[in-house]
C-alpha cells in the first residue's frame, strides 16, 4: 500500500491576538508559532498506522515556503519514508485550485494506492484541495472521513454527516480521503523518529519540474483573488439585563420568544 | 560563532514540548505532589519516546545525542511542570558514571533497562557527615575474595527508595593519602541483603522525587559491580558532577521560564485600578528583568553543555552555569509569585510550586557556595 499524505504548515492562532498586515492581504505572522495543520496530523497518523498494519510506503508532500521543511521533518519522524516539498516562490499565493494543480503534477508520476489530506487547513479553511486534487487525478474521493479500513483493493470508510449521523462507504482504490480530526490519536514525535528522519530524503520540486509555467500557478494561476483580510467588526448586539431576578427572568423570556425560541 | 540551534535540535525541543504539554496534566501534577508519588505512567511514555537516556549511545538504547540535547529536553519538561520535569530528568540519575567508566557488560545490564523504562538509577555520594565534602567517605567497602562487603549510611539520595540500583561512593583503601585516592564507586542493586532505603521525610519541594537515607549493613556485591578502577571513585564522581550540574542548570532554566510565562500571561489579563497590570511600569520592569536573567542563564547553560559535548571538561564553566541558573530560577519564581499576588501564594496557580522546586537547584549537585569555590579556585589558582 503506497500512501501519499498532503500536509501544510500553518500558524497557531487559537490563543493569539491577531493583527492584520498593512496591505490587508494577510495576518501578521512574524511572531506566530507554526506547526502542522491539525487535520493533516491525523491524516499522517492514519497513513503511518495503515503502513504499520499492512506494509507499504508513506510519502509526505507539502506546498509552502522553505520553512515547511520543518513540517516534513516532523512527518518523516512520525514514520513517513520520504517527502516532497513544492517551495518554488512562484507557487506562493496559490488558491485551492492552483495548489491542487501543483500537487497533481507532483503526485501523478508517483506510485500510489491511497492519498490522504486533512479535511481542511486551519488558516484559510477552504476545504477544497482534497476534492479538486482527486478530480484532477481521476480517482474517487470521500470527505470528512472518520474511519478507514483497507481490504485488499477496497477501502471501507466512514464519513461524518450533519447532525451526528455517519455513513459507511465502500470505495475502490486508488482513492483520496480527506481525514477528520479524532479519527485516531496521533503519536508524539519520538527521539528515535527524529534520528531516523535525518537519513530520509526531502525532494524539492520547482515549477519546471512540475511541468507547469509560472502563469499556471501562484496568484496568476488562481481563480480566487483575495481582496482583503479583516477582523470581524465588533457588533453592538449585547444587551445587559438589569434588575432583580424576577425582572431579569421576565425580560429573558421576552427575548427568547421574540427570537423564536421554544418556550 | 553561531547562536542558532540546529534543525535537529529544534525538532527535539519541539518534540519534548509537545509531549510535556500533552501529558503533564496540571491536576495530575497537584495530585502527585500531594501524594508524593513519582509520575510512573508519564515516565514510561517518556522512555518509549526516547527522552530518557537521549544522551546515551544507540548501542545502549539511547538516542545517540549529547548532553546539550538532554538539556533541551529537561528545560522543556521543567518549563511545563517543575515537579514532573525534575522527576523525569533525574530518572537516570548517576547512570552516566556507568556510561563513562563502566564495562561493556555493566552498560548492557544497567543502561539499557533505563532507556526501556524498566529501571530507575540513583547515585549515593552524600553521607550524614559528608555532604559538600566528599574527600573522605565513612561508607566502607572491604574486599572479601570475589565480593565487596559494604557498610555505612548515605543520605539525601535522589531516587533512593524507587531506584533499581545505586552507584555508591565508598572508601576502600583506608591508608590512602589523601583519603580521596582510596575511594571507589560500586553498583548496589535493590534487594541486596542488608540494604535498606527510607524516605528522609517531608521536603520543601521536589515532592514527586524520592529522597532517601540508605543504610548498608554487610551488603555483599560481586567484584564485577565495581565501576572502573578501584582508586578512581572520587575522580569519577567529580567528572560526573561536571555533567550532572549542567542537567541541574537545565532544570533551573526551565523552571524559571515556566514561572515567567505564567506571570507574563497573568499580567496581560489581570486588571487593577482600571487597567491591565502589564500596563504598569513596575510590572513591565519585573518582566524585563526576569526575561533578561533567563536569557543569560540559558546562554551559560548552552555554552556549558556544548562545551561538554566537544569533549572538554571545564568545571569553572559548569559551576557558573549551575550557580547562576539556580539563582535565576529562585529569583524569577519569587517575582512570579509577586506578580500573581495572593493568587500566586495558592497551589492553584502553580508558581508557588515552581518556587519551592527551584530552591533545590541551589542545593543539590553542589550548593551555590561549592560552585563559587570551584569558580574562584579556577580564577585564582593556588595563592602564594
Amino acid at each position: 500500500m503506497d500512501i501519499i499524505v498532503c500536509v501544510k504548515r500553518v500558524p497557531e492562532t487559537a490563543e493569539v491576538d491577531l493583527a492584520i498586515e498593512r496591505d490587508e492581504k494577510d495576518i501578521v505572522k512574524k511572531d506566530l508559532v507554526f506547526d502542522i495543520n491539525e487535520w493533516d496530523n491525523y491524516a499522517m497518523e492514519e497513513a503511518v498506522r495503515i503502513k504499520e498494519n499492512i506494509g507499504g510506503t508513506v510519502t509526505a508532500v507539502t506546498l509552502g515556503e522553505e520553512d515547511s521543511r520543518e513540517t516534513l521533518r516532523r512527518c518523516l519522524a512520525m514514520g513517513a519514508d520520504r517527502a516532497m516539498i513544492l517551495a518554488d516562490p512562484a507557487l506562493q499565493g496559490s488558491d485551492a485550485y492552483a495548489t491542487a494543480l501543483a500537487l497533481h503534477q507532483a503526485i501523478k508520476k508517483e506510485r500510489y494506492d491511497l492519498i490522504l489530506t486533512g479535511v481542511q487547513a486551519s488558516d484559510d479553511g477552504y476545504a477544497q484541495v482534497g476534492g479538486i486534487l482527486a478530480e484532477m487525478l481521476g480517482i474517487p474521493h470521500v470527505t470528512m472521513v472518520t474511519k478507514v479500513d483497507i481490504q485488499g483493493k477496497l477501502a471501507k470508510v466512514r464519513r461524518e454527516l450533519e447532525g451526528g449521523l455517519e455513513e459507511e462507504l465502500e470505495v475502490e482504490l486508488p482513492a483520496l480521503f480527506t481525514i477528520q480530526t479524532g479519527i485516531n490519536e496521533p503519536r508524539y514525535v519520538s527521539i528515535m523518529g527524529i534520528r531516523k528522519a535525518r537519513g530520509k530524503e526531502i525532494r524539492e520540486l520547482m515549477v519546471k519540474d512540475l511541468e507547469l509555467t509560472e502563469d499556471e500557478v501562484g496568484q496568476k494561476g488562481s481563480q480566487i483573488h483575495l481582496e482583503k483580510v479583516f477582523l470581524p467588526p465588533v457588533e453592538k448586539e449585547a444587551e445587559i439585563i438589569q434588575g432583580d431576578p424576577s425582572q431579569i427572568s421576565e425580560r429573558l423570556l421576552e427575548i427568547i420568544k421574540e427570537k423564536g425560541g421554544v418556550i | 560563532m553561531d547562536f542558532e540551534l540546529t534543525e535537529e535540535q529544534r525538532d527535539i525541543k519541539k518534540a519534548a514540548k509537545e509531549f510535556a504539554e500533552g501529558e503533564f496534566d496540571k491536576e495530575l501534577a497537584l495530585e502527585l505532589e500531594r501524594e508524593h508519588k513519582f509520575p510512573w505512567d508519564i515516565w514510561k511514555k517518556a522512555c518509549e519516546l526516547g527522552f530518557i537516556g537521549i544522551h546515551f549511545p544507540e548501542e545502549w538504547g539511547g538516542g545517540g545525542y549529547g548532553i546539550f540535547e538532554n538539556a533541551l529536553v529537561v528545560e522543556e519538561f521543567c518549563r511545563v511542570d517543575s515537579g514532573i520535569g525534575i522527576a523525569l530528568s533525574l530518572a537516570d540519575f548517576s547512570s552516566e558514571i556507568i556510561l563513562r567508566f563502566g564495562t561493556q557488560e555493566q552498560k548492557k545490564t544497567f543502561l539499557i533497562p533505563i532507556t526501556e523504562g524498566k529501571a530507575i538509577s540513583s547515585g549515593g555520594f552524600t553521607e550524614p557527615d559528608h555532604g559538600s565534602d566528599i574527600t573522605i567517605m565513612s561508607t566502607q567497602a572491604v574486599r572479601d575474595r570475589d565480593e565487596f562487603v559494604i557498610n555505612g549510611t548515605k543520605t539525601f539520595i535522589t531516587n533512593g527508595t524507587i531506584a533499581d540500583f545505586t552507584i555508591v561512593l565508598c572508601q576502600t583503601d583506608f591508608d590512602a593519602s589523601p583519603p580521596y585516592r582510596g575511594q571507589c564507586t560500586i553498583i548496589v542493586e535493590k534487594g541486596r541483603k542488608g540494604f535498606e532505603a527510607n524516605e528522609i521525610g517531608e521536603k520543601m519541594g521536589i515532592k514527586m522525587t524520592s529522597t532517601a537515607e540508605l543504610s548498608f549493613r554487610d551488603v555483599r556485591v560481586p567484584v564485577s559491580n565495581l565501576v572502573g578502577e578501584e582508586k578512581r571513585g572520587f575522580y569519577q564522581v567529580l567528572e560526573f558532577f561536571d555533567e550532572s550540574r549542567i542537567e541541574i542548570a537545565a532544570q533551573a532554566v526551565g523552571i524559571a521560564q515556566g514561572a515567567y510565562e505564567r506571570a507574563l500571561n497573568y499580567a496581560k489579563e489581570r486588571t487593577q485600578f482600571g487597567k491591565k497590570i502589564a500596563q504598569f511600569q513596575v510590572i513591565q520592569h519585573k518582566l524585563a528583568e526576569m526575561a533578561t536573567k533567563i536569557e543569560t542563564a540559558r546562554l551559560l547553560l548552552y555554552k556549558a553543555a556544548w562545551n561538554f559535548d566537544q569533549g572538554r571538561i571545564d568545571p569553572k564553566l559548569t559551576s557558573m552555569a549551575k550557580f547562576y541558573a539556580g539563582r535565576v530560577a529562585v529569583e524569577v519564581t519569587d517575582e512570579a509569585i509577586q506578580i500573581f499576588g495572593g493568587y500566586g501564594y495558592t497551589t492553584e496557580y502553580e508558581v508557588e510550586r515552581f518556587y519551592r522546586d527551584a530552591r533545590i537547584t541551589e542545593i543539590y549537585e553542589g550548593t551555590r557556595e561549592i560552585q563559587k569555590n570551584t569558580i574562584s579556585s579556577a580564577i585564582l589558582g593556588k595563592l602564594k
